[in-house]
Formats: structure tokens, sequence, C-alpha cells
């Protein structure tokens, strides 16, 4: 058998086609491979079919107007009951509040400092110690927000003015938690703002410190708005630090003076207690879950949406 | 690239007025700012050290080995000690492997349409659901459906589901670490997608696997919330049994242990929450310090 002639284009394509890329029980792998991807997806079904349909079960006792009104507490220890679940949510906008007043002006600086002031070899020392603040488990955090913050430091410091569970016990210990993931998001940030803007402004005369906060911080304003706002994500999601601290009394009121109760304590509270399935507290606890997984999930689409946005801009 | 490789030394020359107030500022800036970076470190090491003087009297033998007790002076940690290892072995079985699929699917098999982006989101999301989430999650799945029970497995399954996509995440970024070249040169070779993948793409990307995998370890040996919701809250004096069977056994961790003795009344049990905790960190920092071995070591060969 010859050649007729030398094969041109559309003949290697198609031997290449007919090469076993795959030998048998290849198709078998990738199909295993499929699965193992469709197992994420599998888990975000399962969540929101698991969260809704007990909440389903929860809004046909409770209105959804009832459960939505300002006007009504979360009160659900003795008749006549209430789910007002704005007490529960205000909770969890104060210990926000608070940790972002802790952890916002520390992470900035510190995202600034080792963007733009740290030698290499610093920031390579200093980075992961910080990131050890966010690997501290939240249980440690809580018992260190209970004994020494709470116990050791504010009682004594401010008398009666402070009750012995209070949402600043918590939040300090919050911000420590959340200070890595707002210096490493924004420090990304800063990072990727090109250097012909730096040089710019340092050949019109700008010190380091005009450079850091009137060039690069305002560049970077997009990437540090997605850094606040998984840092929102985070705090509001955390469960130990708040549930030990911060009380379990629920509350309307932004003081980080008082006790009060977050989702999250509540929904704490609920898997310690003894809630038969099927009861209004049992559901009540999915219903505050289903609450809890949108707002997550509307922080964490946000931050994405802004990240992908900002990349674009530079790249 | 920084700033401070990149721009030019200060000139030394004799500045005046405003010029001098901006300049002085400025280098009073970068004391200020490194007193804020290391502020957090500090209260944490105050923290630390406050922790050892109560924790370490506690900390001996005895208090390793014995059972939980309502006596503080005879309570240990034990049985929570075993419960975290053992749950924590299953959640690397169950996680790792399911992780690494996906990701390799996603890098290297997968068409790229909406399909792939469609995960890729999902994935991302997943990482942000809150830990109590995924307890719910296991508390109606595998507690309650598959009836499990609060059980060592369910636990491992809620926690194998928690670190999922982190560990794909971090598994994704390994693969890619992968250079082309060498994908092709083996295809070029004649070996087939998954003999590629198999033989040089998993090798090439192993040490920011383990990475990532210790790194989940450390985070769900730490988780609390999600154990409780599946109502792991318990008292445990006995060993978990090394058998099908034992995985069935219900369980404790330490950070079930810590919570316990945490938010107990009487003040005798600080002591013991506190030398909790130093094994707890001692474990944590232990696996981030093991974490940044493994990756600069296997990264060097």
């Amino acid at each position: 058998m010859a050649l007729a002639s030398p094969p041109d284009g559309a003949d290697l394509a198609r031997a290449l086609r007919k090469r076993p890329f795959r030998r048998p029980g290849e198709n078998l792998i990738v199909v295993a491979l499929v699965l193992c991807a469709a197992v994420s997806i599998l888990t975000t079904f399962a969540i929101i079919y698991v969260l809704f349909s007990d909440a389903i079960g929860f809004f046909r006792e409770v209105s959804f107007w009832h459960f939505f009104n300002p006007g009504n507490e979360w009160q659900t220890l003795f008749n006549p009951r209430s789910f007002g679940v704005w007490e529960l949510v205000l909770g969890t906008i104060n210990v926000t509040l608070w940790s972002m007043v802790i952890a916002l002006p520390l992470g900035l600086a510190a995202a600034v400092y080792l963007s733009e002031y740290a030698h290499v070899q610093t920031r390579r020392f200093l980075k992961p110690l910080l990131e050890l603040l966010a690997g501290v488990p939240t249980v440690v955090y809580a018992y260190f927000a209970l004994t020494f913050i709470s116990d050791d430091v504010l009682l004594p410091l401010l008398g009666g003015n402070v009750s012995f569970f209070n949402s600043l016990s918590a939040s300090i210990m919050l911000g420590l938690m959340i200070l890595p993931i707002i210096a490493s998001v924004s420090e990304d940030a800063m990072a990727s703002v090109p250097r012909d803007l730096r040089e710019a402004a340092y050949g019109l005369g700008a010190t380091r410190l005009e450079v850091a906060f009137r060039v690069v911080f305002p560049a970077a304003i997009s990437g540090i708005m997605a850094a606040i706002l998984l840092a929102i994500a985070r705090v509001i999601g955390e469960t130990m630090i708040v549930a030990v601290a911060a009380g379990s009394t629920p509350n309307l009121s932004l003081s980080p003076l008082e006790s009060i109760q977050t989702m999250t304590g509540y929904m704490l509270q609920v898997a310690l207690g003894d809630a038969a399935r099927g009861t209004t507290d049992y559901t009540s606890l999915f219903a505050v879950g289903a609450l809890l997984f949108l707002m997550t999930f509307v922080l964490n689409v946000a931050a994405q949406v802004i990240v992908r946005r900002f990349r674009e801009a530079y790249e | 690239m920084s700033a401070a490789e990149t721009t030019p030394q200060a000139v030394t020359l004799q500045a005046e007025g405003s010029v001098a107030r901006r300049q002085a500022w400025s280098r009073t800036s970068r004391w200020l700012l490194l007193a804020a970076t290391l502020l957090g470190l500090v209260v944490l090491l105050i923290l630390g050290i406050d922790n050892a003087i109560v924790g370490i009297p506690s900390l001996d033998w005895d208090f390793l080995s014995n059972y939980p007790s309502r006596f503080a002076e005879r309570a240990g940690i034990r049985s929570s000690i075993l419960g975290s290892v053992w749950v924590l072995v299953f959640t690397v079985i169950f996680a790792i492997p399911v992780a690494v699929g996906a990701a390799v699917w996603m890098e290297e098999f997968a068409p790229q349409n909406a399909i792939l982006t469609t995960v890729r989101l999902n994935i991302a999301n997943l990482a942000g659901v809150p830990s109590i989430i995924y307890g719910i999650l296991g508390l109606a799945v595998f507690v309650r459906l598959m009836e499990l029970g609060p059980s060592i497995l369910a636990g491992a399954l809620t926690l194998a589901l928690m670190i999922l996509p982190m560990t794909v995440i971090t598994s994704v970024e390994a693969i890619n670490q992968v250079a082309p070249s060498i994908r092709e040169g083996s295809l070029a070779l004649g070996a087939t997608r998954w003999q590629t993948v198999w033989n040089h793409v998993l090798p090439g990307a192993m040490p920011g696997i383990l990475t990532g995998t210790i790194l989940a370890v450390a985070r769900a040996a730490g988780e609390t919330a999600a154990l409780i919701m599946i109502g792991a809250f318990t008292f445990i004096a006995f060993d978990p049994s090394l058998s099908f069977g034992g995985l069935l056994d219900s369980f404790t961790t330490l950070p079930i242990q810590v919570y316990n003795w945490t938010i107990r009344p009487q003040p005798e049990f600080r002591a013991n929450a506190a030398a909790g905790i130093i094994v707890l960190m001692v474990a944590v920092i232990g696996l981030n310090a093991l974490a940044l071995v493994v990756r600069d070591r296997l990264r060097r060969n």
C-alpha cells in the first residue's frame, strides 16, 4: 500500500480523531469525575431543598408578615409566642457593625502596609502570621471573648454599664477573625493596581503615604469593597463566638454593651435544646437558616461580581 | 510586584516647609501602619499567653487520658481527642477523592461551556456558606433521612461536604500550576488524556493538593457549630470502636469539649477549657505549619 499523496490537513484531523485518546474504561473514569463535580451541585440543591421545605412548614404556622414585621419580638420560650425575626437580624447587624468598626481600620492598614510599605521578606513572613488569625478555631475565640474580654477586661473596666454577655466582647473576637480576610483580599486588589499609576504619582513628587492613600487605595476600591462584603458574610454566618459571648436574649438594640441574640445564636440554641421534629420551634430553625443562607448568598455573589469587574478593568 | 521594590530610594535633598511636613507624615505612617498590622497579632499573643497561664497547670497525662467528668479536676479529653481524630480521618477519606476528581474534571476534561461556568460559580458560593448551614444539611440528610444518627459517619460526611468547596478550589489551583508543556509532551508521545492526568498532571499538582488538604483538615478540626447541629453535643465516656459498626457510634470532638467547659458556670472548668484550647491550638498551628513546610519542600523539588 502506497501513499497516493502526502496527507493534507483534513486527513490529519480525521486520523487524530480516530486515534484512541481514551483506552477502554477511560470513559468510565470520566463519568466518575463528572459525578465528583456533580456532588457540589447536588449539595447546593440539597441545602436549598432542606432549608426551604421545612421553612415552608414554618410559614404554614406563622405568617410571612408576622415573621418580617419589625414590630414583633422574637420570643419562643413561653406563650404567647412570637416570631418577629427582625430582633435576631438586628442582633446579627449589631455584631457585624461593631466587628467591622474594629476590623476595617486594622485590616485596611495591614493591607496598605503589606502592599505599599513592607519589604518582600517582611511580607512573606507577616502574611502567614496574619492568616493564622483566621485559622484559630472559632470556639477558641468564643472562650476568649467570654472569659478574657468580657470577664477580665470589660466588666472591671465598665462595671455595671456592660452586661456579662455583651455584643462587644463577641465583636472584638469577630474583628480579629475577619481581619485577615479584609487584609489579604484588599492587598490582592492593591497589588494588582498597575505600577504606572504609582510611578506617575512618585514622578509628580508624591510621598509614599500619598501614593498609598490617594492613588493605590482609590484604584483598588472595588476589591476593597469585595473584601468588606466577604468579611460581612463571614461574620453573619459565624456561630460559636456569638452564641457563647453575645448572650441569648433577642434585643432590638445596636448597643455594644447589651446582651443580644443573633440568627446563628438562635439556631445553635435550638440545636442544643430538644425541640421535637415538626414543632414550630424546630421549623423556625429552618426559616432562620433559610434567611441566613439568602443573606450570605447575596453577599458572596455581590463580592464575586465586584471582583470580576475590577479584574477586567486592569487586565 | 510591590512598590517597595520599584520605587527609587529617597532623594537626599533637604526639603523645607510643606514638603518636609509631607515627608515627615509619610515616614511616620510607616510605623503607624506597621503597628496597626501587628495589633491583631499582639492581641492574639496576649490571649495565648494568658490562656497558657490558666491552662498549663491542668495539662497533664491524666487530662489527656481521662474521660469527661462532672468533677473538673478529674475531667479529661480522651474521648474528644479520639473522636476528633476518627471523624477527621473519615472526613479526609470522603472529601479528598471527590474534591480532586471534581478539580480534574473541571481543569482537564470539562467542555468550556455554561455547565463548567455554573459548576465554578456554584463551588465559589458553597465556599461561602456558613458552617452551621452545613450542620443543618447534615442533620436533615445524614442524621434523619439516612438514619445514621449523630454518629461518626454522619459527622464525617457533614464535615466532608463543608471542606469540599475549599479543597476543590485549592486542587484546581494546583492543577492549573502544572505547565501546559508537560501535558502536551505526554500527549505528543501518545499517552491518552487520562494517562497524562494520572502520570504527569496529578504528581505535579500533588504539593498544592496536599497543602490544601492539610489546611482543610485544620479547619475541620476546629469546627464546632456544624457538629453541634447534627447532635454531637453529648457526654461520651467510651473509645470509638475500630470497626465499621463503630462508625455508627456517637462521638464528641475536642472543640465541642472546649465549648462544653466554656459554658459551664462553675469557674473550675475554666482551667479545663484553657488546657483543651492549648491542645487544640497546638494541633491547628501544627497543621498550618506542616502545610507551609510541605508546600516549600515539594515546590523546591
